[in-house]
């Protein structure tokens, strides 16, 4: 068998970058800082990372921010705590960018969650094909103890 | 006709290690997390492009589905990495294999030009393991 991919130490440094920016998204974004951490020219890390990853390296990060966004509203923080703790100085930026990528606003999102998470503590059979329910006896026992 | 699946078992040997797994290590999303009573849990997760395939992490666990000696059996042979779940898919394999190895994610074969494609193989916590190839290359 063939080994895949030669330039496998490429590989390792844009993984390296991308890792960085997975833990330090709230920080404002420098791509040469970023870049250094990955010992490439600014040009050519952004060409290596949108042929890996499909996205620029800030398309990445406003990414990142906001899945870290969606976490942090479904623990029920506020949405100006949110907005600082994802690195963004403005709510009204940080706002727009999540219904832009969301298609609802954070507040919206966050309602929603909440609404699902009572349904599915109230009624979570709702929420479960009955043929594992069944499997598990759950449908047996409104307690939802397992049947012996 | 049937059109789709949306539903698939994982049988794990812990639910709360194959949560942190899947969500921590292989970045999958939690789409239901229901407590069903005392140490049960209805727990799915799906791959982070696909929301509509749920993964149900299912502990194996004596009760109505796994009755006599059957759990134990199950996870003797869970934890042998005796079964093959399926086949993931990524965008660029070789980038997914050091960023899931760098995770801690072991790898039974790293990625491997086959006469079908580029592919490695991956185990989860439990031992049951995986293909991961690249979309396009097969």
């Amino acid at each position: 068998m063939e080994q895949a991919y030669p330039k496998f130490y490429l590989y390792k440094r844009i993984v390296q970058a991308k890792l960085y920016m997975d833990s330090n998204f709230a920080e404002k974004a420098d791509l040469n800082n970023i870049a250094d951490e990955a010992y490439f020219s600014k040009f050519h890390f952004i060409r290596l990372f949108k042929k890996i990853y499909g996205k620029t390296p800030h398309q990445y990060l406003i990414q990142v921010r906001i899945e870290k966004a969606k976490e942090l509203l479904q623990k029920g923080i506020s949405i100006t705590e949110v907005c600082s703790s994802i690195g963004f100085e403005s709510v009204s930026t940080f706002a727009g960018l999540f219904k832009r990528n969301v298609k609802v606003t954070p507040s919206t999102y966050q309602l929603e969650y909440q609404l699902r998470q009572e349904q599915i503590k109230n009624t979570p059979l709702k929420f479960i094909p009955n043929c594992f329910a069944e499997q598990k006896g759950w449908t047996k026992n409104s307690n939802f103890e397992e049947v012996s | 006709m049937i059109t789709k699946m949306n539903h698939v078992s994982v049988f794990v040997l812990n639910q709360e290690s194959a949560h942190e797994f899947y969500v921590n290590k292989l970045g999958f999303k939690v789409h239901t997390d229901a407590p069903m009573g005392p140490g049960m849990r209805w727990l799915t997760v799906c791959p982070p492009e696909q929301p509509d395939l749920q993964i149900v992490l299912m502990p194996i666990e004596k009760g109505m589905m796994f009755k006599g000696d059957s759990a134990k059996q199950m996870r003797d042979l869970v934890s042998k990495g005796t079964f093959g779940f399926g086949v993931f898919e990524c965008n660029d394999l070789q980038a997914t294999y050091e960023e899931l190895k760098s995770k801690g994610v072991v790898f039974k074969k790293p990625p491997t030009k086959e006469f079908y494609g580029y592919e490695a193989l991956f185990a989860d916590d439990s031992g049951n393991w995986f293909s991961l190839g690249q979309k396009g290359s097969n």
